[in-house]
């Protein structure tokens, strides 16, 4: 056992600079789960609010994201990864992005349908949730529509979309290990490969990496709960989580 | 200000309408409820009138404006809405409530503070609420709120949805004295929607009664519906206590007053018992100048009636209170009347008669 930790604090000395080094890889970890994120917020908060807001299709829309979130990543990667290699013989050299098919598209694919989900759902759920009372009141006193959505409805439900953004960033950054079986170059590379090679050391160095990673990134957005959700709302921030756990039912 | 023509609404998914080719009328400063039990259209009616609801057909204007020319927000901005559960913005401070309309129209931010300082004390809060959130606030103070935003960029018009439906009896009882005054001081046109057949007495200059399916009953002042109920329907929704209810509406001045069984200090036994005899009753008030000191047995006077200590009536009443009350002091007292004064001057007094008289004229 103390052997084992010896080890694990030589490894930690050893590996952490360099192209193959912990650091670059962590940093490709983050970068790899910070876009799917995005791009998955991106899509998921206007659509969700927007169908929050007219209270149309919402239950159809949840049931098609929700299929991201029955297929397992596992599976998305490998079905991607033919698609994505052939897409990237036709793309034009110099687009970085793509690369070779491998590696960081098929991953982004498979993290972006995890990520999209919670957001969705969460914002969908959290927008529709908001007192019908407070959006009469906007509207009757002559708020334009666009203006009930972004002055009233979003500030009501941010806490219960900054969840939806946390359960996913979280999900994602724990799940980013899989790009490495399509050879990305993150941390999994050190779980896969020291199962490859039989090294434990390397593999749990690995997994305690992603471990941290996972935790860093609860920290991070509980701090942008707090400072994104206006004040008076903080009071009930248990309460906003809880769509996460019952059904979607509309 | 407000008419309404031949207006109609039948929502998606129905065959029969929720309101059916309603007209009235609703004139400039009075405050009008609509009011009937429910599904009979009187809060999609109110909701009609800033478009919340649009009209299947017929047209509604406002101030000579029919409401379709101008869009919906626009429309809105112009007139104060108030809902039963108030809707204020939780993440908004109560000033920043107040000032949502001002803040929409682009006022400036000098004006807008001044005209919510203003507010502040027009609905009796207190200004150090202006930076603390509804949540910290009564349902009452949460109310007056909703109606300060209400009234905040001054529009003429002010449509109220059964606003004090969610508070207790006596802060709501409280809520309808302030929007009188309020009223008394603002001098908007009100539409004010409640089931409430008492608050519509109450609150009304006219009171619209509704019946499901939105068909006008009766539209007229409250002492006229009570008095003249339109048809069964309307008697049926007054209430077994009708008669109760115009009592609160009419005031002691409407109805002549007597003098009743009084006598000087200086009478005798014979004056006051031939006052009693006249009257009927076995006890004489004693007063003098026009004032009255209070009142004793006939029995009891031996003398004169100065001699006696008089006894003091148990509730006196000023002119501009209801026969209502006089009614509640008649019932409850020794003598069997209401004494009327102005405070120092003695006017006359009531019976339960001259009462149930006045009800039957």
């Amino acid at each position: 056992m103390i052997d084992f930790i010896g080890d694990l604090l030589v490894w930690f000395t050893e590996n952490w600079d360099g192209q193959d080094g912990y650091l670059i890889r962590a940093w490709n970890t983050i970068r790899l789960s910070a876009l799917a994120t995005a791009v998955a917020a991106l899509i998921a908060i206007p659509t969700g609010a927007l169908l929050g807001h007219y209270r149309r299709f919402g239950v159809s829309a949840v049931a098609v994201v929700n299929i991201g979130r029955a297929l397992p990543s596992f599976g998305i990667i490998a079905l991607a990864l033919p698609i994505t290699i052939r897409i990237a013989r036709n793309v034009p050299d110099g687009v970085p992005i793509f690369g070779s098919g491998l590696g960081f598209f098929p991953g982004f694919i498979a993290l972006f349908a995890l990520a999209l989900p919670p957001i969705f759902t969460n914002t969908y759920t959290g927008i529709r949730e908001v007192d019908p009372g407070t959006v009469e009141a906007a509207r009757g006193m002559g708020l334009p529509e666009g203006k009930i959505l972004r002055s009233v409805e979003l500030p009501l439900a941010s806490p219960v979309i900054i969840a939806g953004l946390r359960i996913s960033a979280v999900q994602v950054v724990a799940t980013s290990p899989l790009a490495a079986l399509v050879a990305y170059g993150g941390l999994g590379r050190f779980i896969v490969d020291g199962f490859a090679i039989q090294d434990n050391i390397q593999i749990f160095a690995g997994a305690l990496l992603v471990a941290a990673l996972s935790i860093l990134t609860e920290l991070l957005f509980s701090r942008l709960e707090k400072r994104l959700v206006p004040r008076p709302l903080q009071l009930v921030e248990e309460q906003a989580a809880a769509p996460i756990g019952k059904p979607v039912a509309a | 200000m407000i008419r309404l023509d031949r207006v109609s609404k039948t929502f998606p998914g129905q065959t029969t309408p929720a309101v059916a080719e309603l007209s009235f009328d609703i004139d400039e400063g009075e405050i009008v409820v609509l009011v009937g039990p429910s599904g009979c259209g009187k809060t999609t009616t109110l909701k009609m009138i800033n478009r919340l609801v649009e009209a299947t057909s017929g047209t509604i204007s406002v101030a000579g404006t029919d409401i379709t020319s101008v869009p919906a927000p626009v429309l809105r901005q112009g007139i104060g809405y108030v809902i039963q559960r108030i809707g204020l913005f939780p993440h908004r401070t109560i000033a920043e409530n107040i000032a949502t309309v001002p803040a929409l129209l682009g006022w400036e931010k000098d004006r807008i503070n001044q005209r919510v300082d203003e507010l502040i004390v027009l609905v009796g809060l207190t200004p150090e609420m202006k930076t603390r959130y509804p949540a910290e606030l009564s349902g009452g103070q949460q109310q007056r709120v909703g109606v300060a935003r209400a009234l905040a960029a001054d529009p003429p018009v002010l449509l109220m949805d059964e606003p004090f439906g969610a508070v207790d009896p006596i802060v709501r009882g409280r809520l309808q004295e302030e929007l009188l005054d309020l009223q008394r001081r603002v001098h908007k046109t009100i539409v004010f929607v409640t089931h409430d057949i008492d608050e519509a007495i109450k609150l009304g200059d006219r009171v619209a009664i509704l019946n499901v399916g939105g068909i006008l009953e009766q539209y007229a002042s409250p002492a006229e519906i009570l008095r003249s109920p339109a048809n069964r329907f309307v008697e049926e929704f007054l209430g077994e206590d009708r008669s109760l209810k115009r009592l609160s509406l009419t005031p002691i001045s409407d109805v002549d007053l007597v003098a009743g069984p009084i006598v000087e200090p200086t009478a005798t036994r014979g004056d006051v018992e031939a006052t009693m005899k006249e009257h009927g009753v076995d006890w004489v008030g004693v007063g003098t100048d026009g004032r009255l000191h209070g009142w004793v047995w006939g029995e009891d006077v031996t003398g004169t009636a100065g001699d006696l200590e008089p006894r003091p009536f148990s509730v006196r009443l000023s002119a501009d209170r209801s026969l209502r009350e006089a009614l509640d002091s008649v019932v409850s007292s020794h003598t069997g009347v209401a004494i009327v004064d102005d405070g120092d001057r003695y006017l006359g007094m009531l019976s339960i008669e001259e009462i149930s008289r006045h009800l039957i004229e």
